[in-house]
């Protein structure tokens, strides 16, 4: 189940490829070619190494596609419509991030647009640059592997799934005030929320970085 | 079993980004191009500086107005408690819930675990390492959700604006409050995972 621990002796002459590395605790381990498709834990620390053999790829490069192309309709679509007696205000994801956008709110409105936009934009680019050209057995575009990076490095601050919780909270804050309805791009939101999740499930470094370095 | 070797231990260094094991001489991975370094000796002092930022914007984001609501020519202010203490007594007790720990709860929660861990770590210790790691892990996962409070005014302001007869602008605290998330999530960055290891006493070193 475990991968076999690095020996200090063999380990001098090792090659480079066979030994795997846990980013967490800095424990060092010799993965057997034979082995490095199953799925593995860091002895230590627990944290997955390895997450057995992936046929994912394809799936998150499509998955990415269709986010992509959901977060542009979203932009332009209607996302939340307020009514209370004589007034109506309809707002799309674009008029919630300029609500902040006078004097000193204006780099708050920057990070809001950053969080909720943005970064979650970035990363799916990011990892569509990376790994398309392996999906379809081309060579790497230059630069592929700074790509892959950083789609890992921007994971924490793309912010869309909180975004939603914070919509949530807003709908119940105002459901005394006014009559609220949901428009064509909330749902959108939601459904990219859910399929960002799905990809996370389906993206494990080690497999991706494995596909991009195959196809050098 | 075998005690486990570290990859400092045989001269090799593991990228925090990519996971690829390189010399402990190269100053970038090879593989992504990502700066490496086989310990973050800055590690304390960033988390440190990070942590103490939060903190200096945690306060404002509290003690001054959130969100401005004006309704029929009046202005009113309500802080991030008063707005939890407005949804109690709304009925809206999941949602107070929801506010009370994403903006109050965590972010407490945040500066004295990232600061137990700094300090912990500092010298030998004794302390299960998974447990400590657990803490951590917690830490980076929940500390982002945070923001929900941030996006909620940005939200309200969207949509409330009918001139003076109803509307609402965010306050001065939504922008410490999202300064204090940020920082904080940095603090959580800084840390350096591997020290965890490395400080554990001999005895304790059971795989
Ligand atoms: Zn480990
Ligand atoms: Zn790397």
């Amino acid at each position: 189940m475990n991968p076999l621990n690095a020996r200090r002796s063999s380990d001098q002459q090792g090659t480079y490829s066979s030994l795997i590395g846990c980013p967490v605790c800095d424990a060092l381990y010799r993965l057997p070619v034979e082995r490095s498709a199953e799925p593995s834990k860091c002895q230590r620390c627990g944290h997955r190494l390895t997450y057995g053999p992936s046929t994912a790829l394809t799936w998150i490069v499509s998955l990415s596609v269709t986010n992509v192309a959901l977060l542009f309709a979203v932009l332009f679509l209607p996302f939340l419509e307020l009514r209370a007696g004589q007034f109506d205000n309809a707002v799309s994801v674009i008029d919630v991030v300029l609500g902040f956008s006078t004097g000193i709110m204006v780099p708050l409105a920057l990070a809001v647009l950053a969080f909720i936009l943005m970064l979650p934009l970035c990363r799916l680019l990011l990892v569509l640059y990376a790994l398309t050209p392996a999906v379809l057995a081309r060579r790497n575009l230059p630069g592929a592997q700074r790509a892959l990076a950083w789609s890992f490095i921007l994971k924490p601050w793309a912010m869309a799934e909180i975004f939603m919780l914070g919509v949530a909270v807003a709908l119940v804050k105002l459901a005394d005030l006014a009559t609220i309805s949901i428009g064509a791009a909330f749902w959108m939101f939601v459904v990219i929320v859910l399929l960002n999740a799905y990809q996370d499930t389906l993206s494990n470094r080690h497999s991706l970085w494995a596909a991009l370095t195959w196809t050098r | 079993m075998d005690t486990v070797i570290s990859a400092r231990d045989v001269g090799r260094v593991i990228c925090q980004t990519c996971g690829n094991v390189a010399l402990i001489s190269e100053v970038r991975c090879p593989r992504c191009a990502h700066r490496l370094s086989s310990r973050d000796t800055l590690s304390e002092q960033k988390v440190w500086a990070w942590l103490i930022a939060g903190l200096i914007a945690y306060l404002p984001a509290n003690t001054y107005p959130m969100l401005l609501t004006t309704q029929n020519f009046r202005t009113s202010e309500s802080t991030i408690i008063g707005g939890v203490i407005d949804l109690f007594e709304h009925g809206s007790y999941a949602v107070a819930i929801i506010v009370f720990v994403a903006s109050i709860l965590i972010p407490v929660g945040k500066f004295v675990v990232i600061g137990y861990l700094a300090i912990l770590t500092r010298k030998r210790h004794r302390t299960d390492p998974h447990r400590l790691l657990r803490y951590y892990e917690v830490v980076e996962f929940i500390g982002r959700w945070s923001m929900i409070d941030v996006f909620v005014v940005a939200i309200l302001t969207a949509l409330v604006q009918f001139d003076v007869l109803a509307s609402i602008n965010p306050g001065i605290a939504a922008v410490c409050f999202a300064l204090s998330v940020v920082f904080t999530m940095l603090a959580a960055q800084s840390f350096d995972s591997r020290q965890i290891w490395d400080r554990l006493e001999d005895g304790f070193r059971h795989g």
